[in-house]
């Protein structure tokens, strides 16, 4: 910030504008949706009613609290299951010597991220789909009789949810293990500690901070995910997200809708702010920084 | 067995893994590109014979044809005017204060972390409030609120990269600020500026969530008609398409690597949460 000046020139005022404006329009959008929260729903409009909180108190419904936990679910396994997979990627892409097998190693990784949520959900309904891949090779080599049922289920939507969060998985741990001094694992084996040893004794110690943000963060991306779990969940699991799809444009009910959103948005502000203070307290604890 | 067997295991196993896990994540699109191929109706693997079909018919389908144009119009709107309005304000954010800076900031990067179609359906809202039906003009506005974060990262990253010294040096002969900013900074940061922008192109062109709820028959962009499509059809044109989509957004992606550094797009997303 050398050039940080006091005085700010006057189009460096004008500048502000375009973004000051769309930043005005995500609040005021936001507020207006949450608002409707607290309204009374009128079935067949879309107009809202007067101040209520019966949209709250119609969240304790079973079908919404499973929902809510199913999701919390389905986020820490996929959290889970994209640090073990994810960990090796992260770390030859970091150690490998070969430049083109970074570079093919880090498009394949890459790609789920630019495909978009269609195209990708659309791969892996054909993949999990009854006459599918998996399906083939596990009736094919007599693995199993019937074939699996892995479209709408749970274990689909998991399956495909991990892709779907694998490359900002290997950003954040590649970020964190290109930060580890090399000379720390050098000095361990120089003390006689095998490759083994100072892999988890001294690599994977040092990267706890990557760790634990990419944990975090694939729990909240996978928390909010709609289009995966819409089509491979094909109504049968529900989500978060599913539900407020379900609630706002198939019952127009959009002050549910709201109350469901406004839910949502505080469980992932909660899960960022008490998994990001626990991260930094074992940071600190641990010495890291 | 010494360490150094037992290493050798070990680096073998490892390479394995990530043998799966490098399989695990292409799978989709191999299965794809394979069954778009197909001269059957249906999607079985492995395909029975091989054919052109669903690619003629993935281009010469109707709804396709027009949301292809919508999407094209969109995401060229959503990245010029995202990259223009967020690399003005990273510029200030870098190099000035202003009143409310953290608090615009905080706005503007939020729909990183907000669920998109929440996003869609806040505008939504927010438009019907305002006598405004679904247009163009409010899915271009959803989709510059979810690519901006983006862009003013990856220009932030490109303008802490810049030497400062060359922009008092040309103040110091005498160029107003506007002439330092214009003919100093912007070649500089030109690079980082483009690839924000085709990053923006390709994350507008394929996103979905954010689309879905403020779009019509009419506007819709091509993600949205390819999920409608899937609810209708099980034939291999969805194959078809996705390959192609795939194909050119691998290809931009090397371009994008090659000319203006992929990497500064990947760090976009480091610690962006």
């Amino acid at each position: 910030m050398a050039t940080m000046s006091g005085e700010r020139p006057r189009f460096a005022t004008y500048m502000i504008v375009p973004a000051g404006i769309v930043a005005v329009v995500i609040v005021c959008a936001m507020a207006l949706m949450l608002q409707d929260a607290f309204r009374v729903h009128v079935p067949g409009t879309l107009d809202v009613g007067g101040f209520t909180l019966d949209n709250f108190w119609r969240l304790n419904r079973p079908i919404y609290t499973k929902a809510f936990l199913d999701t919390l679910l389905y986020a820490a396994l996929c959290a889970s299951l994209d640090l073990l997979l994810g960990y090796p990627i992260a770390y030859v892409l970091v150690r490998a010597r070969s430049g083109w097998l970074k570079s093919a190693i880090l498009i394949i990784t890459l790609m789920p991220l630019f495909s978009g949520d269609i195209v990708r959900s659309y791969g892996w309904l054909v993949v999990l789909g009854k006459y599918g891949v998996i399906n083939m090779f596990a009736t094919g080599t007599g693995l199993v009789a019937e074939p699996l049922q892995l479209l709408y289920t749970p274990t689909g939507v998991v399956i495909a949810l991990v892709q779907y969060a694998m490359p900002v998985m290997v950003i954040i741990l590649t970020a964190s293990i290109s930060h580890v001094d090399t000379n720390l694992e050098r000095a361990a084996s120089s003390l006689g500690a095998s490759p083994i040893a100072t892999f988890f004794r001294v690599t994977l110690p040092l990267t706890l901070p990557g760790i634990l943000s990419g944990t975090i963060t694939i729990f909240a991306w996978t928390l909010s995910a709609f289009a995966t779990p819409q089509i491979i969940g094909g109504g049968r699991v529900q989500t978060i997200a599913t539900l407020i799809y379900g609630v706002g444009f198939s019952n127009f009910n959009f002050p549910l809708a709201a109350a469901l959103s406004l839910t949502a948005l505080i469980l992932i502000a909660l899960v960022l702010a008490v998994g990001g203070g626990l991260a930094r307290m074992v940071i600190t604890a641990r010495g890291l920084t | 067995m010494n360490w150094h067997a037992k290493a050798a295991i070990a680096r073998s196993c490892a390479w394995l893994f990530i043998a799966f896990v490098l399989l695990y994540l292409m799978l989709p699109t191999i299965i794809i590109a394979t069954a778009s191929v197909s001269s059957q109706e249906t999607l079985a693997f492995p395909p029975a014979g091989f054919s052109m079909q669903w690619y003629e018919r993935a281009i010469s389908y109707p709804d396709f044809q027009s949301a292809f144009k919508n999407s094209l119009f969109i995401s060229l709107g959503t990245s010029t005017l995202a990259t223009a309005l967020g690399t003005a304000y990273a510029y200030v954010l870098e190099r000035h204060n202003f009143p409310g800076k953290k608090l615009i900031t905080a706005a503007l990067l939020s729909p990183l972390v907000i669920p998109h179609f929440i996003i869609g359906l806040a505008v939504l809202i927010f438009a019907v409030q305002l006598g405004y039906v679904r247009s163009f003009e409010t899915i271009i506005l959803v989709h510059i609120m979810i690519v901006v974060p983006f862009v003013v990262r990856s220009v932030l990253v490109s303008l802490r990269m810049i030497d400062t010294d060359v922009e008092r040096a040309a103040s110091s002969l005498g160029a107003t600020p506007f002439t330092v900013f214009t003919h100093v900074t912007l070649p500089l940061l030109a690079p980082g500026i483009f690839g924000g922008w085709l990053f923006a192109s390709i994350l507008s062109f394929t996103e979905f969530s954010g689309s879905l709820f403020v779009s019509t028959q009419s506007t819709q962009p091509l993600p949205v008609a390819m999920f409608t499509y899937i609810r209708d059809f099980a034939d291999p044109t969805m194959a078809a398409l996705s390959t192609i989509i795939i194909g050119v957004v691998a290809i931009l992606l090397v371009i994008g690597a090659k000319w203006f550094g992929l990497s500064s797009i990947i760090s976009v997303h480091d610690d962006a949460h």
